[in-house]
């Protein structure tokens, strides 16, 4: 956890001016201590051609751990912080931010009483940060620093150069220069993006954050092409906060351009409509051609299998003609993250009568899940491996037994229209499997003879005449006759050979 | 049981001469109180029965209202006492109702209860004049001002429906007439008929005979009994019924058997067919299908005293028992657990029938509902009824129709012993509608498991350590690993538990050193343990079966199209997995060779025949630990190293500028040279564990305990007899595949042999070890009060433990802090899951079904996400 700052200089602007500009004298180690490790300041070479001050942070790693226990705990927001292995003793992250405006916090404000002109000026300045870690690697590192003003040489650590396979690690070596900036800008500039490059905050983002951001970049944060990302990351992507960050830039912005105050405008500026993520179009694609299924088969009393964050749930719940919506995930995690969704503890009476959520799974069959209309299974089955699947189709079609079901897939074929989409990747990370309309096919066609279902396929998206449609969509249903499921293996395996009775 | 007793006709208040009449009341029942306010309910209930046995409607009344006398209450009071009679009688507990229960539709309700739970209702009616009641009400504070036309209505009520009770659906009824003949009745608790509990056998339950008297003959035989019906060692045959119809000699079974019930020797129930001919001999209309047509014109030829006697015989069949404790109930269809010992027209028609979906098939007969998949309960259950190929257990529950009649096979089942004897039928006697199925119910396509076996707070019975409780939380969060990312339960037998670190070390320089090990286990009463090398890999568990055929005969585990697997004989040959059950390596074929290199390995070392088994399940380390680990190696590990090898040479740079110039730089530049050292040695430290492989080249499989093989568990084999075994494998090993685990034993309580075992620690971990586990040698040992001791130690090199604890946990004040561990959590962890891995491989060797395996199974891996320091 290291970085130098080095400036030049002439007989008349010695360049050892940086101990008075850093209010630390250049001929003195000097330690600081603070909550989470002591910070030195020291200058390998201070003459007047040449100064560089150096701030060292030794961090505490044990007291680190012992202090924040991750997540949601009142300690570290990063999991990662919890552990004793970790990079926080040596990389340049919050952790040196942080020092950085503790130790250069009169500096940073650019107060100088021994040399008040020279800390308005601009001065030639090299910073060095020699691990510096940066998620979105050195092209966004110069996407960053290049605005501001600053020569940019960043080059990647790799990871291991015992395993050069490994390929690189999330740390740069960077090295900034300049000319134009002073240094309580230059410092600024890296109090604000060394957090945001790491983008792992070790302490909890609170509201009075944003006015940290403000002060520190508020001068110039508005006009920089990043400044969404900035402010985001910055602020933990913490949705609330960083909408307020936005419309005090927004102000500043406009306060500079009609050259009045911020506060004469502020009343101008509408707060925005909250809006919602816009949901992708193939999702919107994709709960249509769900909810025309469900009402051709009029269908009332729906399971949501899968239903995740409860997109689809939502959507039932609009339309009274779905009288009980039961969605089902096995991650708890998603269904308290659709239950806030929902809002489901603020629901009237009426219409959280209507709905439930809860924890299941397919790989198991649950008595639970039984007499509905019909079920949904959006974007579920390429989630289990396929070894697995039989249980899924014994779970849904054996045991549950609704009179309709819905299968939703990506279809593979049209992967190779997804322009972002690397050849040969799959879609989601966790997918595992996609598959062909012919595979589909096949699986839809099997799983209906052995249960007792028909089954028709809709496209769901526009339908590529060469490709298909990106989403296929099985719409099985019961068939009503009596006496077809025993003809097939798995039914009839799990059922007894009748005899007279 | 199907009869009602009315009595107490005779009784008069007047009379005071009265005898002491015994009132009978089944020990399982409900029974309702009937008689006006001021009758003696109370007092009644209170001489004869339990206290917590009584629940009354006054008692209620003041739960709801604070208030026993507040009638605008009784509604709700009603309400809690059906609901509390409604847990006692689902639990199997007699509950009295003391109400007045004069009212006809009070006691329907209570005989929809009794109905529900499929128990008796009976009514003891208290039927005392006016006169009285009024009087004793008058005499108490609470009903002084009960007015006279409640107690009048009541009595008129009560008069009322003397008549109608038995109509009404109870099952026995004594009225009590006045005071002396209630003061003088005595209750006596009578056992249901089905309840044979004390009956401890031995037993030879005998499938479905069907007439074929021959076949019979010959299977008894078998099973020892004398042609007297008597067996020399005093067991007891049970017939599942269907002794007659479709078969060549009715009669002929039916006086066998019915000899034998009656000189004690065996026991019956009643199938559908006997019902059925049962009733056409009461003369009732039944059509001669099914193979009736047989028994009646086999019986015409028989005396009309024979008929009499098997329709006396048929008439007391008991639809089901219950036997042995509890511990077995047999029946001719199969009962779900609820109906077990219960007595309602359900009961014995589900006994007879079975359940049925209310389809049919294409053959025109009722599809079956598939109860033997869903029960879970703790006593097996022994039918007939379906015919099936082969008599196979499933959930605890066995069919033993094999079809005799069909020219299949006479079944009969040994009971404890669960042994099966079977005879061929000499022919086939009669054509099936239908063929018989190729497979057992629920047999080798299975079904997925439920998930009421593994959802919420669940307690596991262990053999080892009692009851284990898995909380509902860790629960849920084992069911997302377990559904969408473990292998196939069926082939998921066992999950290892974790393993605690040793005592936290005094010695300088040291968080863990073997000597608290050995101190640890000597003061258990450990005498000899054994260290085994830690190996620098990932925890792997290997099912090895001989070949697909024999993986799905036990495990039925296959692939995604079983029947084509089925046919071309391939599909998995067992499993290899991660001690989170994921499948250890994405590539099904690169798993398959691992296991066929195994397995060649296993036949050369001739261990199938000498261990008298078709497959192993092992316990092993599978190297290098960065094939697994990869992931976290690079995103942690690599990474502090790619981080602390960029910041040391700058700032070291710096520091010497600076102490160069005359700076004062204090220890600063020493320290930070430390450091740099630290995590030079944390960088060497993990790359120990990574080397790179092709394919199989360069990986490595130790195994380290055989765990189970057919119907044994091997956890309690001696670990040096386990090792032993491991070499040969090992030795046989042409592939290069495994490797073996180094060890050395040692005695706790010899202080030269504690020294050896430190110094071969030291000289392991000194050369990069990761360091060992040290374990009882005698597996399952236990402690001096009798408790599991923990299974394994594990003591981890110091500079193994760089990547644990951080790369500068040895400077001195670090240590000083991490000195401050708590074990205690951990090892009670370690030692639940350890109870709990063992009840899984033991309920495997007994052939348990899969619920009952993957029960444990889960439980393991609830337990894995209690929170725990992850660095012990």
């Amino acid at each position: 956890m290291f970085l130098t700052v080095t400036t030049t200089g002439t007989p008349e602007h010695p360049a050892t001016d940086l101990g008075f500009l850093l209010h630390k004298h250049p001929g003195k180690a000097q330690a600081f201590s603070t909550s989470f490790g002591t910070a030195h300041v020291l200058y390998p070479e201070a003459e007047e051609q040449r100064c560089t001050a150096a701030l060292l942070l030794e961090v505490d790693a044990v007291a680190l751990v012992r202090r924040g226990k991750g997540k949601g705990r009142g300690g570290a927001p990063d999991a990662a912080l919890a552990q004793y292995v970790n990079d926080r003793p040596y990389a340049a992250s919050s952790l040196l931010a942080v020092a950085l405006s503790n130790v250069f916090s009169s500096a940073m404000r650019g107060v100088c009483k021994a040399r008040p002109e020279r800390a308005d000026r601009p001065l030639p300045l090299r910073v060095e940060i020699p691990a510096l870690p940066a998620r979105g690697g050195p092209d966004l590192v110069r996407r960053l620093f290049e605005p501001l003003g600053w020569a940019v040489d960043v080059e990647s650590v790799p990871l291991d150069t015992a395993f050069p396979e490994w390929g690189d690690s999330r740390y740069v070596r960077l090295v900034l220069e300049s000319e134009t900036l002073t240094l309580a800008n230059a410092l600024r500039h890296l109090y604000v993006l060394l957090p945001v490059l790491d983008d792992a905050k070790h302490y909890w983002v609170a509201p009075d954050e944003v006015d940290k951001l403000m002060r520190a970049g508020g001068a110039w944060l508005y006009y920089h092409p990043e400044v969404k990302l900035i402010t985001s990351r910055y602020l933990s992507r913490r949705w609330s906060l960083t909408r307020e960050a936005m419309d005090r830039l927004e102000l500043i912005r406009l306060a500079e351009t009609d050259d009045s105050e911020v506060e004469e405008i502020d009343n101008a500026v509408e707060a925005e409509a909250e809006q919602e993520p816009k949901p992708t179009p193939l999702a919107v694609h994709r709960r249509e051609a769900i909810l025309t299924a469900l009402r051709d088969h009029a269908a009332a009393r729906v399971l949501d299998l899968g239903c995740g964050e409860g997109h689809l749930v939502r959507e039932l719940l609009k339309e009274p003609r779905f009288t009980e919506i039961v969605g089902v995930d096995v991650s708890v995690r998603a269904l308290t993250i659709a239950s806030r969704r929902l809002k489901l503890d603020r629901m009237g009476e009426r219409q959280a009568a209507r709905v439930r959520l809860f924890q299941g799974s397919l790989a198991y069959t649950d008595k639970r899940l039984k007499g509905y209309d019909a079920a949904v299974l959006s974007e579920v089955i390429e989630h289990l491996d396929l070894p697995r699947l039989p249980a899924l189709e014994y779970a849904v079609f054996g045991s549950a037994r609704p009179r309709t079901v819905v299968v939703t897939t990506p279809n593979v074929e049209y992967n190779v229209r997804w322009e972002t989409l690397p050849a040969g990747h799959v879609r989601h990370r966790d997918h595992r499997f996609e598959w062909t309309r012919e595979e589909f096919r096949t699986w839809a066609g099997t799983v209906a003879e052995r249960h007792g279902y028909d089954v028709e396929f809709r496209p769901v998206g526009p339908d590529d005449p060469e490709v298909g449609p990106p989403t296929q969509l099985a719409l099985f249903t019961l068939k009503t006759t009596t006496g077809t499921p025993t003809t097939t293996a798995t039914a009839t395996a799990t059922e007894k050979e009748a005899k007279a009775a | 049981m199907s009869t009602a007793d009315t009595t107490g006709t005779t009784g008069s208040t007047e009379d005071t001469s009265v005898r002491a009449r015994a009132l009978p009341v089944t020990d399982l029942s409900l029974v309702v109180l009937i008689g006006a306010s001021g009758s003696g309910k109370s007092t009644f209930a209170r001489r004869h029965f339990k206290p917590t046995e009584v629940i009354s409607s006054d008692f209620c009344r003041g739960l709801v209202a604070d208030d026993e006398n507040d009638q605008s209450a009784s509604r709700d009071a009603f309400d809690v006492l059906h609901y509390i009679a409604g847990k006692r009688l689902a639990a199997g507990r007699r509950t009295v109702v003391d109400a007045t229960n004069v009212q006809q539709d009070a006691r329907r309700q209570l005989i929809d209860l009794a109905r529900k739970y499929d128990v008796l209702p009976i009514a003891v009616v208290l039927d005392v004049p006016e006169q009285i009641c009024a009087e004793r009400n008058a005499g108490r504070t609470d009903r002084a001002d009960m007015p006279r036309r409640v107690i009048q209505r009541h009595t008129r009520e009560l008069r009322r429906s003397l008549r109608h009770l038995e109509r009404e659906g109870f099952r026995k009824v004594h009225v009590l007439r006045g005071e002396a003949e209630i003061e003088h009745a005595t209750v006596v608790t009578e056992k249901r008929f089905n309840d044979l509990t004390h009956l401890t056998g031995p037993f030879d339950i005998v499938g479905d005979v069907h007439g074929c008297a021959a076949e019979l003959e010959t299977l008894l035989g078998k099973l020892g009994y004398g042609t007297d019906g008597v067996h020399p060692e005093g067991r007891t045959a049970v017939f599942v019924g269907d002794l007659v119809d479709r078969g060549p000699d009715s009669p002929g079974v039916l006086r066998r058997v019915m000899s034998m019930v009656r000189s004690g020797n065996a026991l019956c129930v009643p199938g559908n067919h006997e019902n059925k001919y049962g009733r056409f001999l009461k003369g009732r209309k039944v059509q001669h299908t099914h193979g009736l047509a047989e028994t009646v014109e086999q019986m015409d030829g028989e005396s009309e005293e024979f008929r009499a006697e098997v329709r006396e015989f048929i008439d007391g069949l008991v639809s089901h028992y219950v036997l042995d404790g509890g511990r077995l109930v047999v029946c001719h269809a199969g009962l779900p657990e609820k109906y077990h010992g219960r007595t309602s027209g359900r009961v014995r028609s589900h006994a007879l029938y079975g359940d049925t979906t209310g389809e049919t098939d294409e053959f025109g007969l009722p599809v079956r509902y598939p109860w033997a998949e869903d029960y879970r309960g703790r006593a097996a259950v022994v039918y007939g009824h379906t015919p099936v190929p082969e008599a196979t257990w499933l959930n605890n529950t066995i069919c033993l129709d094999t079809g005799a009649v069909f020219g299949g096979r006479l079944t009969a089942l040994r009971w404890p012993e669960r042994e099966l004897v079977d005879v061929p039928a000499e022919r086939v006697w009669y054509e099936p509608a239908k063929p018989l199925r190729t497979e057992a119910p629920g047999g080798h396509d299975g079904r997925p498991l439920d998930l009421a076996d593994v959802q919420g707070r669940r307690t596991v019975e262990t053999r080892h350590a009692g009851r284990i409780t898995v909380r509902e939380e860790n629960g849920a969060a084992a069911l997302e690993v377990m559904s969408r990312f473990a292998t196939d339960p069926r082939l998921l037998p066992y999950l290892p538990p974790t393993m605690a670190p040793t005592a936290t070390s005094g010695v300088d320089g040291y968080l863990e050193h073997p000597k608290e090990a050995f101190a640890q286990y000597a003061a258990d009463g450990v005498a000899r343990v054994v260290c085994e090398e830690k190996h620098m890999g990932s925890r792997a568990v290997a099912l090895v079966c001989r070949d697909a055929e024999a993986a799905r005969a036990r495990f039925g585990g296959g692939g995604t199209s079983r029947s084509s697997a089925a046919e071309s004989g391939g599909g998995p040959t067992g499993s290899l997995y991660t001690r989170t059950g994921r499948p250890f390596l994405d590539d099904a074929s690169l798993t398959e060779e691992i296991l066929d290199r195994l397995r060649t390995a296993v036949g050369e070392a001739g261990l199938w025949e000498e261990l008298a088994t078709d497959w192993l399940l092992l316990d092993a380390e599978l190297m290098p630990w960065s094939l697994k680990a990869s992931g976290l190696l690079r995103s942690q590990y690599a990474a502090v190293g790619a981080a602390s090898g960029a910041v040391f040479p700058g700032a070291l740079a710096a520091l010497e500028g600076a102490a160069a110039r005359g700076v004062d730089v204090g220890d600063l530049l020493a320290r930070q040279r430390d450091r740099s050292a630290d995590a030079a040695a944390f960088t060497d430290a993990y790359r120990r564990y990574c080397w790179p492989t092709d394919g199989l080249d360069g990986v490595r499989l130790a195994p380290f305990q055989i765990l189970a093989v057919q119907g044994r568990s091997l956890a309690a084999l001696p670990h040096d007899e386990q090792l032993a075994l491991l070499d040969r494998l090992v030795e046989h090993d042409g592939s290069g595949l495994l490797r073996t685990t180094r060890r050395l034993y040692v005695d706790t309580g010899d202080p030269e042999s504690v020294a050896a075992g430190v110094d071969w620690w030291l000289e392991m971990t000194g050369r990069g070890g990761e360091g060992m586990v040290v374990k009882p040698v005698g597996a399952l040992a236990k402690d001096g009060k009798g408790r599991l001791v923990q299974p394994g130690i594990k003591c981890r090199g110091r500079e193994y433990l760089r990547i644990v604890y951080g790369p500068e946990y040895t400077r001195p004040d670090n240590l000083a802090r991490l000195r401050h561990r708590f074990l205690n959590h951990k090892r009670s962890l370690a030692v639940r899951e350890y109870a709990l891995g063992l009840e899984a491989l033991d309920r495997l060797a007994d052939g348990e079904p899969l619920w009952r395996v993957h029960e444990a199974v889960f439980g393991v891996l609830a337990l894995e996400s209690e929170p725990v320091d992850p660095r012990l």
